[in-house]
């Protein structure tokens, strides 16, 4: 077993950042002791050891084997495998595995996005060899017994049906039928009815086999385990996956813009989403284009569409803009609800402030609150669990960010200045949007 | 309560308003998993400096401290050194539950108004502080308590406490500030209720259900009461309740008892008591004597479903033993997949997608015991009622067995475990019980009073308030026939579930 230590001690770059001209109380000190370990079978993961608490949180994803990785005609089929893998697995059966995981006290599950399959498993030290042992089995050996796949396949579709008329719902499936036209990402991830009802065990086993793999496999753990102990146990839960995965190639997906969708749904309050591009993680221009997206509509109270929407006019509960940046497409996405007869204007605003962004842009005041904030935030947002961390440490793994991330993202963000800023907003919302609105025509 | 792995999801009889930027508490803000960073290492360890303070092995409630200021305001500190991030949350005693007949929606209204400045500090200015610094912020009304919290860097502790501190008695309000944000609560009111049929029968339940409790009114008011609230009913609620002798102050994390007992001196100290509440008054329930049903038909209702709510004691108003009864008991019927609810009406006879049970026993007064059910494929709603009748039928006739209640005790045993694991859970847990009448030693004994739950005493809870003249059963049904038979069979393209315009957590990053 090959170990290798990182420090970080960012006490130091908190205190650099406290001389700003602005005063702004000094970013937490954050020391975070992240090990790479590689177990005696050749198995990676990151570690911070946690000794507080006789817990245990692993985090790991396949990386690419998300939704996108459903054949055509069987969509929803990365998601209901995410249902499947704890309902019985090697010669256990479904009531008995589910009692088994009570027992010990583990929670384990699993979710798909469209770029990754991903899993989170927390255990306390007591139980931690069975509870890693029904990771295992679940990863490896699941059964697709016919009762729980016609049970969980049920309740998926049971859900789909009853969102039918949910305009949220509608809203999101026709912005990404929009805006992805085309794309593996326009498809419903959840499958459809139909798509659902052709979905067999055999094609659940192809799918696990093809994707689970060593070489698209990432993992971070937290908690009360030593790197030793650590490498022991990926070998026993990932040990006997396949070394190689059988990807699906995925093709780069261009947003469409400019296109003007209206839903017809007799609802009191209309629902507004709207695309502009965005960038890629891997985008030389990411931490410009993120905090521009900050300054627009990402940060809650202060946002300039906060601010436009719903404090100066009282027109929605909610206004905020966020990045999607999918590992073969990206946008800037745009939402908010307001009341059906003042939807027209509220999309006028949700217009000019894309122009204005990319127009004038921000002021230098806005993007050093900006900075402030995306740099602090990165302690405290998501502390409360150790799972939190696993799933970060996932994260940096998965976008190829290095073990040293977390030392160099204040200086990456320290390096944008306003005119990368203004740049990046001239770049990516000098088009006009698409926009998607749900409920009743204004008249 | 019992806290299960698979949350319970169809009710929320909480009736919580959290009071966010963007719709459900911040679901659609762009989170930053590639940045969640956690600064757990033990190394950021530091010794607590009060001299006979337990030690950092201790569990979380081994370590929390609690005393009250001179001006009444009770203060609550839970240390947790694992991250250098500390919490700050002050309960006010007063919810929906405390308004005056006809001004339903001045305690949510007035929590959006807390955000619009004071004497000293204008509008919006105490949030950009926090922002500056990437802390996080919200709040939150229930009907018996109203709560605000800061999520920051421990150095800023005492910023945001001094903050805090100063609106608790130095609020401003003008029209200009107040009739946008009235037009706002409306909004948040058409997102979770007019645009919802689920939603509104879940307000129809609850006014069924309370023939004379104030819990009958929804949280978030009234539309027609709502429309009238003004300045000056915000500012009258606000003298009459907003005082340090009607709160509780929590701070959790890397922080000692000590440091916070001298900014609280310092800070929240100089604050003088505005008001005397007095007693919490409710109207209380009369004994329920007739079965009730209540029906809500919508023509974009697409799947069916039904509920049943019990009228039940709280952990407040129970018989002692009694509400750790009927946690013990909603978790062996309904709680999670190895639930008899689940086993039964979802795997054995496979006719619901889902149901469960749910005792909702933080409450001044009343609390409520709900069970639910929804149908799968060609199961109607009368199969899941007759369903989940026999369910209930049998737990009244039968009690639970030991094996049982053992694997629901084992269960409480393991999530106090994860509870520790996080900062703020156990600080929630405490500023709901003491806005609810109950003490820290409550909260304290909890597990320990779970632990003597006997099996007669489930089923005595069973037999005594799972009877149908406590009940109000509510119906959610499409308008049929021609909804019915699309969701039958399917007829119908259906919208999905997936949503590329939320950010999957997995997959959007900084």
């Amino acid at each position: 077993m090959t170990m290798k230590a990182f420090s970080f001690g960012l006490k130091n770059l908190a205190a650099a950042a406290s001389f700003g001209l602005l005063a702004f109380a000094s970013a937490p000190a954050l020391a975070v002791d992240i090990q790479e370990v590689t177990s005696p079978g050749g198995i990676k993961a990151l570690l911070v050891e946690d000794h507080s608490n006789p817990l245990i949180a692993v985090n790991f994803a396949f990386k690419g084997g998300g939704a996108t990785q459903d054949p055509d005609g069987k969509e929803g089929l990365s998601n209901l495998l995410t249902g499947l893998l704890d309902e019985g697995a090697g010669d256990i059966k479904s009531a008995d595995f589910q009692a088994k995981l009570d027992d010990l006290g583990v929670s384990m599950s699993f979710d798909t996005g469209y770029d990754n399959f991903t899993g989170s498993f927390r255990t306390i030290t007591d139980f931690e060899d069975q509870a890693f042992d029904l990771l295992h089995l679940a990863l490896t050996e699941p059964r697709f017994d016919e009762e729980p796949v016609n049970r969980i396949r049920g309740q998926i579709v049971t859900g789909i049906l009853a969102d039918q008329n949910d305009p949220e719902k509608i809203a999101g499936k026709v912005f990404r039928e929009t805006v992805f036209a085309g794309h593996p990402y326009s498809r419903p991830d959840e499958g459809t009815p139909e798509s659902l009802a052709t979905i067999t065990a055999d094609d659940l086993k192809s799918f696990r086999s093809r994707v689970f793999a060593k070489d698209d496999l990432v993992v971070g753990v937290v908690g009360d385990i030593t790197p030793e102990e650590l490498g022991r146990r990926l070998d026993q839960v990932f040990g006997d996956l396949s070394a190689k995965a059988e990807l699906t190639p995925v093709p780069m997906a261009v947003p469409v813009m400019g296109k003007d969708v209206h839903v017809d749904l007799a609802v009191p309050q209309t629902n507004i989403r709207a695309a502009m591009p965005g960038v890629l993680r891997s985008d030389d221009e990411f931490f410009a284009a993120y905090l521009m997206n900050h300054i627009l509509g990402g940060g809650s109270f202060t946002s300039w569409l906060y601010e436009e929407i719903r404090e100066k006019r009282g027109l929605a509960y909610g206004a905020y803009s966020y990045l999607s940046s999918y590992d073969h497409g990206a946008l800037l996405g745009i939402g908010t609800a307001t009341r059906a007869d003042a939807a027209p204007q509220t999309v006028d605003i949700i217009r000019k402030e894309i122009e204005r962004m990319a127009g004038t842009g921000p002021t230098q005041e806005e993007l050093d609150k900006a900075k402030a904030y995306v740099k602090g935030s990165y302690a405290v947002r998501n502390l409360d669990s150790s799972l939190a961390v696993a799933q970060t440490l996932v994260g940096i793994q998965l976008d190829d960010l290095g073990i040293d991330y977390i030392d160099k993202r204040q200086a990456l963000i320290d390096a944008v200045t306003l005119d990368d800023v203004k740049a990046a907003a001239k770049r990516l919302l000098d088009v006009s949007p698409t926009v998607v609105t749900v409920g009743q025509a204004a008249s | 309560m019992i806290e299960v792995k698979r949350a319970v999801s169809a009710t929320t009889l909480a009736g919580i308003l959290a009071f966010g930027p963007v719709f459900g508490a911040g679901a659609e803000t762009k989170t930053e998993p590639g940045s969640a960073a956690k600064a757990d290492a033990p190394s950021t360890a530091k010794s607590d400096a009060i001299a006979g303070t337990p030690d950092d092995h201790a569990t979380v409630e081994e370590r929390i401290t609690e005393f009250t200021l001179d001006n009444g305001l009770q203060v609550v500190v839970l240390p947790d050194h694992r991250a250098p991030v500390v919490t700050q949350m002050v309960y006010y005693h007063v919810g929906a539950a405390d308004e005056a007949p006809g001004e339903s929606g001045i305690a949510h209204f007035l929590e959006h108004l807390m955000f619009k400045g004071t004497k000293t500090h204008p509008t919006g200015e105490f949030s950009r502080a926090v922002a500056d610094i990437g802390g996080q912020e919200n709040a939150f009304t229930t009907d018996d308590y109203t709560g605000y919290y800061q999520q920051v860097p421990a150095s800023a502790l005492k910023m945001v406490m001094a903050y805090e501190a100063d609106r608790m008695s130095n609020l401003v309000l003008t029209d200009e500030v107040v009739k946008p944000e009235r037009d706002v609560i409306l909004e948040e009111r058409r997102m979770r209720v007019d645009n919802d049929p689920g939603s509104q029968l879940q307000e129809a339940v609850g006014a069924t259900l309370f023939q004379n409790s104030p819990y009958g009114i929804p949280v978030i008011g009234w539309r027609a009461e709502m429309e009238k609230l003004s300045r000056d009913y915000a500012i009258a609620f606000y003298d009459k309740y907003y005082t340090p002798n009607n709160a509780t102050l929590l701070v959790a994390g890397d922080v000692t008892a000590k440091e916070v007992k001298d900014l609280a001196e310092e800070t929240y100290g100089k604050v003088k008591r505005r008001a005397d509440p007095g007693t919490r008054e409710r109207a209380l329930e009369p004994e329920p004597l007739a079965a009730r049903t209540v029906t809500l038909t919508d023509a974009k209702v697409t799947q069916p479903s039904m509920q049943r709510v019990y009228l039940v004691p709280s952990d407040s108003t129970a018989e002692p033993g009694e509400a750790e009864a009927l946690d013990v008991l909603s978790d062996i019927l309904g709680g999670g997949t190895t639930s008899r609810l689940y086993r039964s009406l979802v795997v054995e006879k496979g006719i619901a997608a889902g149901t469960g049970a749910y005792y909702g026993g933080t409450a001044l007064k009343e609390g409520q015991f709900a069970v639910y059910g929804m149908p799968r494929g060609e199961a109607s709603l009368a199969d899941i009622e007759t369903a989940i009748d026999a369910e209930i039928a049998k737990v009244r006739e039968d009690g639970v067995t030991e094996a049982e209640l053992e694997r629901a005790k084992n269960r409480v045993r393991k999530n106090m475990i994860y509870l520790r694991d996080s900062q703020t859970a156990m600080a929630r847990r405490v500023g709901a019980a003491l806005s609810t009448g109950r003490t820290l030693q409550d909260v304290e004994t909890w597990p320990d009073r779970i632990e003597a739950v006997t099996v007669a005493e489930v089923a005595e809870v069973a037999r005594k308030y799972l009877t149908p003249e406590r009940s109000v059963t509510g119906y959610l049904k499409p308008q049929a026939p021609v909804a019915a038979d699309a969701a039958m069979g399917g007829a119908k393209p259906a919208a999905s579930d997936a949503d590329a315009a939320k950010p999957a957590a997995a997959e959007s990053r900084s």
